[in-house]
Protein backbone atom coordinates (compact mmCIF):
# COMPACT_ATOMS: atom_id res chain seq x y z
CA UNK A 1 0.00 0.00 0.00
CA UNK A 2 1.37 3.27 -0.53
CA UNK A 3 0.09 6.45 0.78
CA UNK A 4 0.17 9.75 -1.11
CA UNK A 5 -0.29 13.44 0.76
CA UNK A 6 -2.79 15.75 -2.29
CA UNK A 7 -2.37 19.42 -1.94
CA UNK A 8 -5.91 21.21 -2.96
CA UNK A 9 -6.81 23.81 -1.63
CA UNK A 10 -10.34 24.35 -3.01
CA UNK A 11 -12.88 26.31 -2.07
CA UNK A 12 -15.95 24.04 -0.51
CA UNK A 13 -18.06 26.50 -1.52
CA UNK A 14 -17.00 27.09 -5.25
CA UNK A 15 -19.50 25.40 -7.22
CA UNK A 16 -22.17 27.56 -5.69
CA UNK A 17 -19.94 30.45 -6.08
CA UNK A 18 -19.31 29.57 -9.75
CA UNK A 19 -23.21 29.43 -10.86
CA UNK A 20 -24.00 32.59 -8.44
CA UNK A 21 -21.54 34.96 -10.73
CA UNK A 22 -22.75 32.99 -13.88
CA UNK A 23 -26.37 33.89 -12.45
CA UNK A 24 -24.94 37.79 -11.55
CA UNK A 25 -23.52 38.26 -15.17
CA UNK A 26 -26.68 37.03 -17.14
CA UNK A 27 -28.73 39.34 -15.14
CA UNK A 28 -26.93 42.03 -14.81
CA UNK A 29 -26.62 41.48 -19.16
CA UNK A 30 -30.30 41.85 -19.06
CA UNK A 31 -30.68 44.82 -17.12
CA UNK A 32 -31.99 43.12 -14.32
CA UNK A 33 -30.95 44.24 -10.65
CA UNK A 34 -31.71 40.99 -8.20
CA UNK A 35 -31.90 41.60 -4.39
CA UNK A 36 -31.51 39.03 -1.97
CA UNK A 37 -33.54 38.83 1.20
CA UNK A 38 -32.63 37.48 4.67
CA UNK A 39 -33.97 37.64 7.86
CA UNK A 40 -35.65 35.47 10.75
CA UNK A 41 -38.89 33.94 9.84
CA UNK A 42 -41.50 36.68 10.44
CA UNK A 43 -39.07 39.63 10.19
CA UNK A 44 -41.95 40.85 7.67
CA UNK A 45 -39.66 39.91 4.44
CA UNK A 46 -43.34 39.04 2.04
CA UNK A 47 -44.94 42.20 3.94
CA UNK A 48 -41.77 44.65 2.65
CA UNK A 49 -42.16 42.71 -1.08
CA UNK A 50 -45.60 43.59 -0.93
CA UNK A 51 -45.16 47.21 -0.02
CA UNK A 52 -42.41 47.69 -2.52
CA UNK A 53 -44.37 46.55 -5.12
CA UNK A 54 -47.32 48.95 -5.00
CA UNK A 55 -44.98 51.68 -5.04
CA UNK A 56 -42.35 49.80 -7.78
CA UNK A 57 -45.07 47.90 -10.01
CA UNK A 58 -46.56 50.51 -11.13
CA UNK A 59 -43.05 51.98 -13.33
CA UNK A 60 -41.01 49.27 -13.25
CA UNK A 61 -41.67 44.66 -13.83
CA UNK A 62 -40.36 43.18 -11.22
CA UNK A 63 -40.84 39.31 -9.97
CA UNK A 64 -40.12 37.09 -7.00
CA UNK A 65 -38.51 33.72 -6.26
CA UNK A 66 -39.95 32.81 -2.84
CA UNK A 67 -37.89 30.42 -0.77
CA UNK A 68 -40.01 28.32 1.57
CA UNK A 69 -39.46 25.23 3.15
CA UNK A 70 -43.24 24.12 2.91
CA UNK A 71 -46.45 25.91 1.23
CA UNK A 72 -47.05 28.35 -1.85
CA UNK A 73 -48.74 30.66 0.37
CA UNK A 74 -45.81 33.42 0.45
CA UNK A 75 -46.10 33.28 -3.62
CA UNK A 76 -50.08 33.76 -3.80
CA UNK A 77 -49.23 36.77 -1.52
CA UNK A 78 -46.89 38.15 -4.17
CA UNK A 79 -49.01 37.21 -6.85
CA UNK A 80 -51.92 38.67 -5.34
CA UNK A 81 -50.59 42.08 -6.03
CA UNK A 82 -50.63 41.25 -9.78
CA UNK A 83 -46.71 40.31 -9.49
CA UNK A 84 -45.07 37.32 -11.29
CA UNK A 85 -43.49 34.82 -8.22
CA UNK A 86 -42.36 31.21 -8.09
CA UNK A 87 -42.15 29.21 -4.89
CA UNK A 88 -39.31 26.87 -4.25
CA UNK A 89 -40.02 24.39 -2.06
CA UNK A 90 -36.78 23.12 -0.11
CA UNK A 91 -38.73 20.66 2.01
CA UNK A 92 -36.43 21.07 4.89
CA UNK A 93 -33.72 22.89 3.84
CA UNK A 94 -32.67 26.06 5.74
CA UNK A 95 -31.37 27.47 3.05
CA UNK A 96 -31.72 28.55 -0.90
CA UNK A 97 -28.43 27.70 -2.76
CA UNK A 98 -27.43 29.34 -6.15
CA UNK A 99 -28.24 26.12 -8.46
CA UNK A 100 -32.05 26.42 -7.34
CA UNK A 101 -32.01 29.72 -8.72
CA UNK A 102 -30.55 28.93 -11.60
CA UNK A 103 -33.31 26.18 -12.69
CA UNK A 104 -35.93 29.04 -12.31
CA UNK A 105 -33.49 31.03 -15.62
CA UNK A 106 -35.52 29.79 -18.41
CA UNK A 107 -38.63 31.41 -17.09
CA UNK A 108 -37.54 34.56 -15.91
CA UNK A 109 -38.51 36.78 -18.32
CA UNK A 110 -35.83 38.84 -19.79
CA UNK A 111 -37.39 42.51 -19.78
CA UNK A 112 -37.63 42.46 -16.24
CA UNK A 113 -36.30 45.47 -14.22
CA UNK A 114 -35.71 43.86 -10.51
CA UNK A 115 -35.85 40.23 -9.81
CA UNK A 116 -36.42 39.71 -5.41
CA UNK A 117 -35.08 36.55 -3.54
CA UNK A 118 -36.81 36.24 -0.80
CA UNK A 119 -34.71 33.79 1.26
CA UNK A 120 -35.34 30.82 3.68
CA UNK A 121 -36.29 32.50 7.12
CA UNK A 122 -33.34 32.25 8.89
CA UNK A 123 -30.35 34.42 10.20
CA UNK A 124 -27.53 31.85 10.12
CA UNK A 125 -27.45 29.71 7.18
CA UNK A 126 -28.60 31.85 4.00
CA UNK A 127 -25.68 34.11 4.55
CA UNK A 128 -23.05 31.69 3.25
CA UNK A 129 -24.19 31.06 -0.21
CA UNK A 130 -24.42 33.42 -2.70
CA UNK A 131 -27.33 33.23 -4.74
CA UNK A 132 -26.07 35.95 -7.73
CA UNK A 133 -27.55 38.91 -6.18
CA UNK A 134 -26.19 42.49 -6.89
CA UNK A 135 -27.69 43.38 -3.41
CA UNK A 136 -27.91 41.57 -0.31
CA UNK A 137 -30.46 42.41 2.56
CA UNK A 138 -30.87 41.62 5.91
CA UNK A 139 -34.07 42.49 7.39
CA UNK A 140 -33.91 42.89 11.20
CA UNK A 141 -37.46 43.40 12.73
CA UNK A 142 -38.06 44.97 15.88
CA UNK A 143 -39.51 42.31 17.80
CA UNK A 144 -36.24 40.49 17.80
CA UNK A 145 -34.55 42.68 20.02
CA UNK A 146 -31.42 45.17 19.26
CA UNK A 147 -28.63 42.44 19.68
CA UNK A 148 -28.85 40.48 17.17
CA UNK A 149 -26.23 41.93 14.54
CA UNK A 150 -23.35 40.83 16.76
CA UNK A 151 -25.03 37.75 18.01
CA UNK A 152 -25.43 36.41 14.32
CA UNK A 153 -22.42 38.75 12.67
CA UNK A 154 -22.40 36.79 9.44
CA UNK A 155 -25.84 37.55 8.59
CA UNK A 156 -24.58 41.21 8.39
CA UNK A 157 -21.04 41.12 7.55
CA UNK A 158 -22.08 39.72 3.98
CA UNK A 159 -24.60 42.32 3.40
CA UNK A 160 -24.95 45.46 1.91
CA UNK A 161 -28.03 46.94 3.38
CA UNK A 162 -29.71 46.53 6.88
CA UNK A 163 -33.90 46.84 6.68
CA UNK A 164 -35.26 47.85 10.47
CA UNK A 165 -38.45 46.81 9.81
CA UNK A 166 -41.57 46.90 12.25
CA UNK A 167 -40.47 50.25 13.60
CA UNK A 168 -44.46 51.28 14.17
CA UNK A 169 -43.88 49.23 16.92
CA UNK A 170 -41.24 51.23 19.19
CA UNK A 171 -42.18 52.01 21.33
CA UNK A 172 -43.68 49.98 23.46
CA UNK A 173 -41.16 47.99 22.57
CA UNK A 174 -37.74 48.44 24.00
CA UNK A 175 -36.08 48.84 20.60
CA UNK A 176 -33.05 50.72 20.23
CA UNK A 177 -32.99 51.62 16.21
CA UNK A 178 -29.59 53.46 16.97
CA UNK A 179 -27.90 51.17 18.91
CA UNK A 180 -29.07 48.69 16.59
CA UNK A 181 -27.59 50.36 13.36
CA UNK A 182 -24.49 51.26 15.33
CA UNK A 183 -23.91 47.39 16.23
CA UNK A 184 -24.41 46.27 12.72
CA UNK A 185 -22.02 49.26 11.57
CA UNK A 186 -19.23 47.94 13.79
CA UNK A 187 -19.60 44.57 12.36
CA UNK A 188 -19.78 45.60 8.91
CA UNK A 189 -18.89 49.48 8.63
CA UNK A 190 -19.99 49.87 4.86
CA UNK A 191 -23.86 48.63 5.49
CA UNK A 192 -26.67 50.88 4.34
CA UNK A 193 -29.12 51.34 6.59
CA UNK A 194 -32.76 51.91 6.02
CA UNK A 195 -35.73 51.73 8.70
CA UNK A 196 -39.26 50.67 7.82
CA UNK A 197 -42.67 50.50 9.11
CA UNK A 198 -43.99 48.09 5.66
CA UNK A 199 -47.81 48.61 7.70
CA UNK A 200 -47.94 52.01 7.65
CA UNK A 201 -45.51 52.56 4.41
CA UNK A 202 -43.20 54.49 6.55
CA UNK A 203 -39.75 54.90 4.85
CA UNK A 204 -40.60 52.41 1.99
CA UNK A 205 -40.09 55.58 -0.54
CA UNK A 206 -36.74 55.61 0.58
CA UNK A 207 -35.99 52.00 0.40
CA UNK A 208 -37.74 52.18 -3.43
CA UNK A 209 -35.49 55.16 -4.39
CA UNK A 210 -32.64 53.27 -3.39
CA UNK A 211 -33.56 50.37 -5.41
CA UNK A 212 -33.97 52.59 -8.36
CA UNK A 213 -30.55 54.47 -8.29
CA UNK A 214 -28.90 50.59 -7.89
CA UNK A 215 -30.97 49.68 -10.90
CA UNK A 216 -29.69 52.46 -13.09
CA UNK A 217 -26.10 52.13 -11.51
CA UNK A 218 -26.02 49.26 -12.79
CA UNK A 219 -27.22 49.56 -15.89
CA UNK A 220 -24.79 52.15 -16.39
CA UNK A 221 -21.99 50.09 -15.99
CA UNK A 222 -23.58 47.49 -18.24
CA UNK A 223 -23.78 49.34 -20.84
CA UNK B 1 -29.42 10.32 -2.43
CA UNK B 2 -27.71 11.50 0.76
CA UNK B 3 -27.80 9.39 3.67
CA UNK B 4 -30.23 9.94 6.68
CA UNK B 5 -31.84 12.59 4.76
CA UNK B 6 -33.92 13.99 7.51
CA UNK B 7 -31.02 15.39 9.98
CA UNK B 8 -28.90 16.35 6.63
CA UNK B 9 -31.64 18.99 5.94
CA UNK B 10 -31.68 21.04 9.15
CA UNK B 11 -28.18 22.17 8.79
CA UNK B 12 -26.34 23.96 5.83
CA UNK B 13 -23.26 22.07 7.04
CA UNK B 14 -24.34 18.91 5.12
CA UNK B 15 -24.70 21.39 2.05
CA UNK B 16 -21.24 22.34 2.44
CA UNK B 17 -20.66 18.41 3.16
CA UNK B 18 -21.97 17.27 0.06
CA UNK B 19 -19.93 19.71 -1.97
CA UNK B 20 -16.62 18.54 -0.27
CA UNK B 21 -17.05 14.93 -1.22
CA UNK B 22 -17.97 16.26 -5.03
CA UNK B 23 -14.45 17.35 -4.85
CA UNK B 24 -12.70 14.39 -2.65
CA UNK B 25 -14.45 11.82 -5.48
CA UNK B 26 -13.19 14.23 -8.13
CA UNK B 27 -9.38 14.42 -6.67
CA UNK B 28 -9.30 10.77 -6.00
CA UNK B 29 -10.67 9.83 -9.30
CA UNK B 30 -7.64 12.12 -11.04
CA UNK B 31 -4.70 10.37 -8.84
CA UNK B 32 -6.06 6.79 -8.90
CA UNK B 33 -6.60 6.63 -5.77
CA UNK B 34 -7.96 3.57 -3.99
CA UNK B 35 -9.40 5.16 -0.64
CA UNK B 36 -9.18 8.60 1.60
CA UNK B 37 -7.81 7.78 5.08
CA UNK B 38 -7.18 11.88 5.99
CA UNK B 39 -8.90 14.63 5.34
CA UNK B 40 -7.84 18.84 6.07
CA UNK B 41 -9.84 21.60 5.88
CA UNK B 42 -9.37 25.25 6.72
CA UNK B 43 -12.50 26.95 8.24
CA UNK B 44 -12.39 30.53 8.74
CA UNK B 45 -14.20 32.13 11.93
CA UNK B 46 -16.56 34.14 9.92
CA UNK B 47 -17.41 31.35 7.35
CA UNK B 48 -20.90 30.92 8.63
CA UNK B 49 -20.37 26.90 9.92
CA UNK B 50 -19.87 25.19 12.61
CA UNK B 51 -16.86 22.86 12.82
CA UNK B 52 -18.37 20.62 14.91
CA UNK B 53 -21.62 20.67 12.87
CA UNK B 54 -19.25 19.42 9.84
CA UNK B 55 -17.43 16.73 11.54
CA UNK B 56 -21.27 15.11 12.33
CA UNK B 57 -22.00 15.58 8.86
CA UNK B 58 -18.72 14.13 7.88
CA UNK B 59 -19.65 11.05 9.64
CA UNK B 60 -23.00 10.94 8.44
CA UNK B 61 -22.11 11.34 4.91
CA UNK B 62 -18.62 9.50 4.67
CA UNK B 63 -20.40 6.11 5.16
CA UNK B 64 -20.31 3.77 2.09
CA UNK B 65 -18.03 6.12 0.44
CA UNK B 66 -14.47 6.21 -0.53
CA UNK B 67 -13.57 8.17 2.73
CA UNK B 68 -15.22 5.72 5.24
CA UNK B 69 -12.64 5.20 7.12
CA UNK B 70 -11.22 8.56 7.07
CA UNK B 71 -10.35 11.18 9.50
CA UNK B 72 -11.01 14.78 9.61
CA UNK B 73 -8.81 17.33 10.98
CA UNK B 74 -10.40 21.19 11.02
CA UNK B 75 -8.04 23.87 11.54
CA UNK B 76 -10.15 26.94 12.53
CA UNK B 77 -8.73 30.09 10.86
CA UNK B 78 -9.48 33.21 12.94
CA UNK B 79 -10.35 36.33 11.38
CA UNK B 80 -7.54 38.64 9.93
CA UNK B 81 -7.53 42.00 9.03
CA UNK B 82 -5.52 44.96 8.08
CA UNK B 83 -6.38 48.59 8.68
CA UNK B 84 -5.91 50.50 5.14
CA UNK B 85 -4.89 53.57 6.84
CA UNK B 86 -2.11 52.59 9.31
CA UNK B 87 -1.37 49.07 7.88
CA UNK B 88 -1.56 47.47 11.57
CA UNK B 89 -2.69 43.87 11.05
CA UNK B 90 -4.32 42.50 13.80
CA UNK B 91 -6.67 38.84 14.55
CA UNK B 92 -10.59 39.80 15.59
CA UNK B 93 -12.30 37.88 17.96
CA UNK B 94 -14.98 39.57 18.36
CA UNK B 95 -15.71 40.80 14.49
CA UNK B 96 -15.81 44.48 15.32
CA UNK B 97 -14.20 46.22 12.10
CA UNK B 98 -12.83 48.43 13.84
CA UNK B 99 -9.18 49.22 14.32
CA UNK B 100 -7.63 48.57 17.52
CA UNK B 101 -4.00 50.67 17.14
CA UNK B 102 -6.09 53.74 14.94
CA UNK B 103 -9.87 53.96 15.18
CA UNK B 104 -10.38 53.52 11.31
CA UNK B 105 -13.01 51.48 10.08
CA UNK B 106 -11.49 51.47 6.73
CA UNK B 107 -10.06 47.37 6.91
CA UNK B 108 -9.52 44.74 4.59
CA UNK B 109 -10.49 41.05 5.39
CA UNK B 110 -7.01 38.96 5.06
CA UNK B 111 -8.53 35.81 6.29
CA UNK B 112 -11.36 33.80 8.37
CA UNK B 113 -14.11 33.93 5.86
CA UNK B 114 -12.47 30.76 3.89
CA UNK B 115 -13.47 27.22 3.71
CA UNK B 116 -11.26 25.29 1.99
CA UNK B 117 -10.40 21.64 1.73
CA UNK B 118 -6.54 21.95 2.24
CA UNK B 119 -5.49 18.60 1.69
CA UNK B 120 -5.96 14.67 1.60
CA UNK B 121 -4.13 11.69 2.16
CA UNK B 122 -5.13 8.50 0.23
CA UNK B 123 -3.84 5.62 -0.53
CA UNK B 124 -2.83 4.62 -4.57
Amino acid sequence: MTKKEVLVLEDLLGTNKKIAADIRKQLSQKGILSVNLMSSPGAGKTTLLESIAERLSTVYKMAVIEGDIETERDADRIRRKGIPAWQILTGGACHLEAKMVGRLFPEIPADLDFLFIENVGNLVCPASFDLGENIRCVLLSTPEGDDKPKKYPKAFTTSDWLIVTKTDLVPPLPFDIQKAIREAKEVNPSLQTFTVSALEGKGVDTLVEQLIAALDELRKNDA
Amino acid sequence: MLPSMNSAKTMHELSVVANLFEILEEKVREKDGKKIFFVKLQVGALAGVVPELLETAFDIYKKDTIASEAELEIEEVPLKVRCKDCQEVMVKDDFIFICDNCGSTNLETLEGTEMILEKMDIEI
